[in-house]
């Protein structure tokens, strides 16, 4: 081969190629997926649970928490309770998607109809240990702040079970603390999906 | 559902037949030249001269007499004066950008081990520096994967590549200042989207964690740096391109390109940015990360031994395969969620086919080396990018097979997978740039590496914590899968049966970061050494030897 050739059908090629790809798997479903409509049980969320999923973004949940129950056939996920399987309407008010690639901890697409108690919630980010012997989920010890004496009027204290709770120390849960547990527990995609609506 | 066949099937089709027409273009080539293409990079009467900066001279000699004795009736003259002459203005025109590339990427290497080692540790030690939101599990890991992925890795290879570039073409890097200047933003937006990530602005997409202006720096950052090979290309004084100069070209051309359109704000949304997420995540890892480490394997593997490789038809087959299946694969990451299931279909086969251009470097590779594994005992080189090339073969085919619905249900949301992505960009990766590196510097810098111990004890830190990493992860993680899946059991168990194999993971891990400290200490060693450069053709080792000092050294 001579002349420019060479340089010719490698950019073509290359190009050909990435090109297959990005129509496959980004512009097929960009246009598949474009109007899909929420389903009448989702609703959008709130300002403090859009605030909490921040605080899911910054401090990486994702690296061990999966939001996308698999189907019985596959896995027990909904006999653990994780819920039915999910479909791409689910997500209509996820950005950026948190579909997540790791089961360290469990899935969480449903934990508000699983684990419905804030206090459970916020207890449980303080110190999983406390709820869950043999956890491995880091202590978010940095969402709370700890005080002597009592919590003062507008606080959220937690009660820790007694070997965690340090007598004469309260522990405050700091605002991200409640709008973490408050996305948490926006989790519930319990509603009916219709055959229909699924891709 | 009809609608879903029929793109399975294009798609499909599609990629097949762009496939064979770039083979038939290149038919011409197979059969007439293929035997020529194979010595490009040797020049006139070299074949048969080992070169190995990174072996002491002695072992440079003894390497040298392996080859010769084994080639039967080779050539017995060696390369003009005129041509090394040449080789050696390749070398250093390179020299400023690629030192620049290099030195950043063993810092990146170093700080992004320290970081992975931290959230290994924080895995069974879940209380470990809790009081900080910076230090915690879901800040510290994206950290260490962005640190190693375009820290260490990217930069490795493409400091590596400006260095290939003017070899492969045979004349002087040109446009070496827009390399500069890319790897100075590229630089700039890892630092700044690492502090971004550690300090809360992730954007929580994975493998696309920086934030738009730290991704904005490296997408320009990626596109300054592939210019020298635009601009060298031109000057080139090889009427053939070598196959690494594919598989270079088509790298540094493939990445700015995923990156803008994965970072495009605005634009993604829900699943299809599921489906972007992967179609990137894997694509980084296939049309960035494993062409730049085969151009590198395809250049060192034949340039130490001195011969051409094995069946040079089968490289270019092999790339033109690499480029049309393993860009469609990234769908497997999401087998089981909600994604079309077509694109799932689409991805498992594509990643079934990816077997023939894995055969393809498999057999090259392994059938080049058959015979001369005597010269790994003597070249530094060669021992990292043989078992580099080894764990390519091994990864590769793990990945297809984990693609399988049926494995891919234990495997998948395992750590399992991280055990895999560590063959390929460690065992694979890794290892061919740490091969590269030693053979490159004493080029660069013109004076050889300070330590042939500390070099033995870098392999031998990384490879055996590497192998306690890899095969404590991977049983780990099948053992969590099975775990997972059977009902009876609590979810807590399939992470208590993970703990001491994620304790496992932490003692290799920390090997392997001891070793990253050798390499790094090594390294800048070299690099501040008060060692004046040494002149021309003595750095060509056994090049300035008589032949019958060759045939004395003792083996």
């Amino acid at each position: 081969m001579s002349g420019q050739i060479s340089e010719f059908k490698l950019v073509t090629g290359a190009l050909a190629a990435l090109a297959l790809a990005a129509s496959a798997l980004v512009l097929m479903p960009y246009y598949l997926l474009h109007g899909i409509k929420p389903p009448v049980g989702l609703k959008p969320y709130t300002e403090q649970q859009l605030r909490g999923r921040a605080v899911y973004v910054k401090d990486g949940c994702v690296y061990c928490h999966s939001q996308q129950p698999r189907d019985p056939g596959q896995a027990p996920d909904n006999t653990r309770g994780w819920g039915r399987p999910s479909v791409a309407a689910d997500y209509a008010y996820d950005k950026p998607h948190l579909l997540g690639t790791m089961r360290t901890g469990p899935d969480l697409f449903n934990i508000a109809a699983r684990q419905p108690s804030e206090e459970w919630q916020l207890g449980h980010l303080y110190q999983p240990r406390a709820y869950t012997p043999g956890s491995i989920m880091p202590a978010f010890s940095f969402l709370f702040t700890e005080i002597t004496g009592p919590a003062r009027a507008g606080e959220r204290s937690i009660n820790l079970p007694p070997p965690y709770a340090k007598p004469g120390v309260t522990v405050v849960a700091t605002q991200e603390a409640k709008d973490l547990v408050a996305y948490l527990l926006s989790l519930d995609h319990t509603y009916p999906i219709l055959k229909a609506a699924q891709p | 559902m009809h609608m879903s066949v029929v793109l399975l099937l294009c798609s499909f089709v599609l990629a097949l037949g762009g496939l064979f027409v770039f083979i038939a273009s290149m038919t011409r080539d197979l059969f007439g030249t293929a035997e020529e293409g194979s010595r490009v990079i040797f020049a006139p009467d070299e074949e048969d001269t080992s070169e190995e900066p990174a072996a002491s001279p002695a072992d440079q000699a003894r390497l040298q007499a392996a080859m010769r004795s084994s080639a039967a009736g080779g050539s017995s003259v060696e390369m003009s004066a005129a041509d090394l002459a040449t080789r050696i203005q390749a070398d250093q025109s390179s020299s400023g950008p690629v030192l620049l590339c290099l030195s950043f990427a063993v810092l990146w290497l170093v700080l992004g081990s320290l970081a992975g080692i931290t959230s290994s540790l924080k895995l069974h030690l879940p209380d470990w520096l809790d009081g900080q939101a910076w230090l915690t599990f879901g800040r510290v890991r994206p950290a260490h994967l962005n640190a190693v992925i375009y820290g260490w890795s990217s930069l490795a290879g493409v400091g590596v590549a400006l260095w290939l570039i003017p070899r492969l073409l045979k004349t002087e890097l040109v446009g070496g200042r827009y390399a500069i200047a890319g790897a100075v933003l590229w630089n700039v937006g890892v630092a700044g989207g690492i502090a971004a990530i550690l300090s809360g602005h992730s954007t929580g997409l994975e493998w696309l964690e920086f934030p738009l202006p730290a991704a904005c720096l490296l997408t320009v950052g990626g596109a300054l740096m592939g210019v020298p090979l635009i601009l060298t290309m031109k000057h080139r004084r090889v009427k053939h391109l070598y196959v690494s100069v594919w598989y270079l070209g088509a790298a540094l051309l493939w990445f700015p390109l995923l990156y803008a359109v994965a970072n495009a704000p605005g634009v993604h949304f829900g699943v299809e940015q599921a489906t972007m997420n992967w179609w990137y995540g894997h694509n980084v890892l296939g049309l960035w990360f494993t062409p730049l480490g085969l151009a590198a394997a395809y250049y060192f593997i034949p340039k130490v031994l001195g011969i051409p490789i094995y069946s040079y038809n089968l490289s270019l087959l092999g790339f033109w395969t690499l480029a049309f299946f393993y860009s469609q694969v990234g769908g497997h990451h999401l087998i089981g969620g909600p994604v079309p299931t077509w694109l799932i279909t689409l991805s498992i086969v594509q990643s079934m086919m990816m077997i023939v251009p894995v055969f393809a470097v498999a057999v090259n590779q392994h059938m080049t080396v058959l015979g001369h594994f005597r010269a790994l005992r003597y070249s530094p080189t060669l021992r990292f990018i043989v078992l580099g090339a080894m764990m390519y073969t091994l990864a590769s085919l793990q990945g297809s097979i984990e693609a399988l619905r049926s494995v891919n249900t234990i495997t998948h949301f395992t750590h399992f997978t991280v055990a895999h992505a560590h063959l390929g960009l460690y065992g694979f990766f890794a290892m061919v740039m740490f091969g590269s590196i030693y053979f490159v510097m004493p080029r660069v810098l013109g004076r050889e590496w300070p330590h042939a111990a500390l070099i033995s004890l870098h392999f031998w830190l990384v490879v055996g914590g590497f192998a306690i990493y890899f095969i404590g992860l991977s049983i780990g993680g099948w053992l969590q899968g099975l775990a997972m899946l059977d009902a009876k059991q609590p979810f807590m168990a399939s992470v208590a049966v993970t703990l001491p194999y994620l304790q496992a993971r932490s003692l290799g891990g920390a090997l392997m970061t001891l070793g990253h400290f050798v390499f790094g200490a090594h390294f800048f060693l070299m690099v501040f050494s008060r060692k004046r450069r040494e002149a021309g053709a003595t750095r060509f080792g056994f090049l300035s030897m008589s032949r019958s000092d060759v045939s004395q050294v003792p083996l």
